[in-house]
């Protein structure tokens, strides 16, 4: 009886002799296959990571170096943001703060920690949380004094959290440029908020009029005389991207953003 | 042998095309095809996971226990999309951006599991491996027509170059904004469908009921 015979054998025989479809071989095959997949898949991931993060901090430094207005084609990114100072601003206060190290500080990650942020309850850029430190990127000319501020924005469009940067001239009011660097908006509708000449529309528009109220909106239509220093054509075709912008400028323009740190900017006390 | 495997190759590219014939994969080709250059990297990322995958599976197929076999392609194909993913966010950042999520779902392309299943399973390694890179390369030629004219009527450019200066910009064309989104996708396949059957009317089905006519006495 060949049954027989296979449970004279070896181990190694029995085994062989087990049909493919038995219970002990499909969990062996399952096992090895899980077993050496994942290792494939972490020895990727772990090998792979340094250059990855190096294109991601490499591709932020790039979008800081664009909106400021400092970025060709075929410059050394590193040694182009070596102009910038970043430190981290104290949200709630506006002042800098130095218990975090600015350049590692990561305030995408901030936002989720419960030590480092608050729950929002108003909260018109649909982020969820706040974070409660935020890095500004400071741009200083040759002798020395504020060339210009990069600060991160970030809020809810249509179908994605648009993330970006606002760069304002040194009196923490004029926009210099706006530039957003993640973001999942329809190609061709709300995507362009990546236009050039849409983005060109955000400079030298001032945040604030002269008694000092938010004013910076993205809307549609012919701008009243005293909104036409505030106000940014909306997207055709992509109002609710182009709401979604408005939301977000204004909030982290406003109180519960930097709004404390351009006072105190406009002060001269930080 | 030599002649089988040529046909291997080259059958996927029309006569048997996973888009066109097989009607597979079209989520993919409506998603990542509104540009000429991601469209190419999506094309060559597929080829390259379809080719691997079949061979793998191939390699294993006689020691698949048929019960698990669905799961074990998919654990095959799954790695391979995450080491395609992972060397795209390390050397080709800025085009991983654009694909993000389409990558990872390459995983659920049917061309991939639909090879291995239907090829992979029965034939020898080499001859998958052909296969794979066949149907990949038969899925990028629909997603590169595609992309072609999406980008070109869409956006004006080709590659990210300009062919036809918008009037966004300052020139003349009026970009067709539908071709951006995903919808136009269908009309475009639909289209090259109905060209490759006019073409080679082999490939049009038998029609699955026939309309009797009454004769008259």
């Amino acid at each position: 009886m060949p049954e027989n015979d296979a449970n004279q054998g070896g181990f190694l025989a029995r085994w062989k002799a087990l049909p493919v479809d038995s219970v002990p071989k499909t969990v062996f095959v399952a096992v090895s296959l899980c077993l050496f997949c994942s290792m494939v898949v972490s020895a990727a991931a772990v090998s792979l990571r340094p250059a990855q993060e190096v294109n991601k901090l490499k591709d932020k430094q790039m979008n800081i170096l664009q909106v400021a207005g400092l970025y060709e084609d075929g410059i050394n990114v590193r040694e182009a943001f070596a102009a910038f100072e970043p430190r981290v601003v104290d949200l709630e206060t506006g002042t800098f703060t130095d218990d975090f190290d600015a350049a590692t500080f990561d305030d995408r990650a901030a936002a989720s920690d419960p030590s480092l942020s608050r729950a929002l309850e108003d909260d018109p850029a649909g982020i969820g949380r706040q974070t409660n430190y935020a890095v500004a990127y400071l741009l200083k000319d040759d002798a020395g004094d504020l060339d210009k501020i990069v600060l991160p924005i970030h809020g809810y469009g249509l179908w994605s959290t648009l993330y970006g940067f606002i760069a304002l001239e040194e009196d923490g009011n004029s926009i210099y440029g706006l530039q957003f660097y993640d973001h999942g908006e329809t190609p061709g509708l709300g995507a362009e908020v990546d236009n050039p000449r849409w983005k060109a529309m955000w400079s030298g528009k001032e945040l604030r009029d002269d008694s000092g109220d938010l004013k910076i909106t993205v809307a549609k239509g012919v701008p009243s005389p005293d909104m036409k220093n505030h106000q940014i054509d909306a997207l055709a075709g992509a109002t609710l991207t182009s709401v979604g912008v408005d939301n977000l400028v204004r909030f982290w323009m406003g109180e519960e953003g930097f709004g404390p740190f351009l006072d105190n900017l406009k002060a001269g006390d930080v | 042998m030599a002649q089988t495997r040529r046909t291997y190759l080259v059958d996927p590219l029309v006569d048997n095309n996973p888009i066109t014939l097989q009607v597979l994969g079209i989520c993919s080709a409506l998603a990542v095809t509104s540009s000429l250059q991601v469209s190419f990297v999506m094309a060559l990322a597929v080829t390259f996971v379809t080719a691997f995958a079949s061979m793998f599976i191939s390699m294993l197929r006689n020691h698949i226990p048929s019960s698990i076999r669905i799961i074990v392609q998919m654990v095959i194909i799954a790695s391979l999309v995450i080491l395609v993913d992972q060397v795209l966010k390390a050397f080709l950042y800025d085009i991983s951006k654009t694909l993000s999520v389409f990558v990872g779902l390459i995983i659920t392309n049917c061309i991939v599991m639909g090879r291995a299943e239907a090829f992979a399973m029965k034939n020898p390694p080499i001859d998958s491996f052909i296969d794979g890179v066949g149907n990949g390369l038969g899925y990028g030629l629909i997603l590169m027509l595609v992309g072609f004219f999406r980008e070109l009527f869409g956006a004006g450019t080709l590659f990210g170059f300009t062919v036809l200066p918008t009037v966004n910009n300052g020139g003349w064309y009026v970009p067709n904004g539908m071709l951006l989104l995903p919808p136009s996708a269908f009309f475009l396949i639909g289209l090259i469908i109905w060209a490759f059957r006019t073409w080679k009317p082999e490939q049009v089905e038998e029609r699955e009921f026939k309309i009797q006519t009454v004769e008259a006495h």
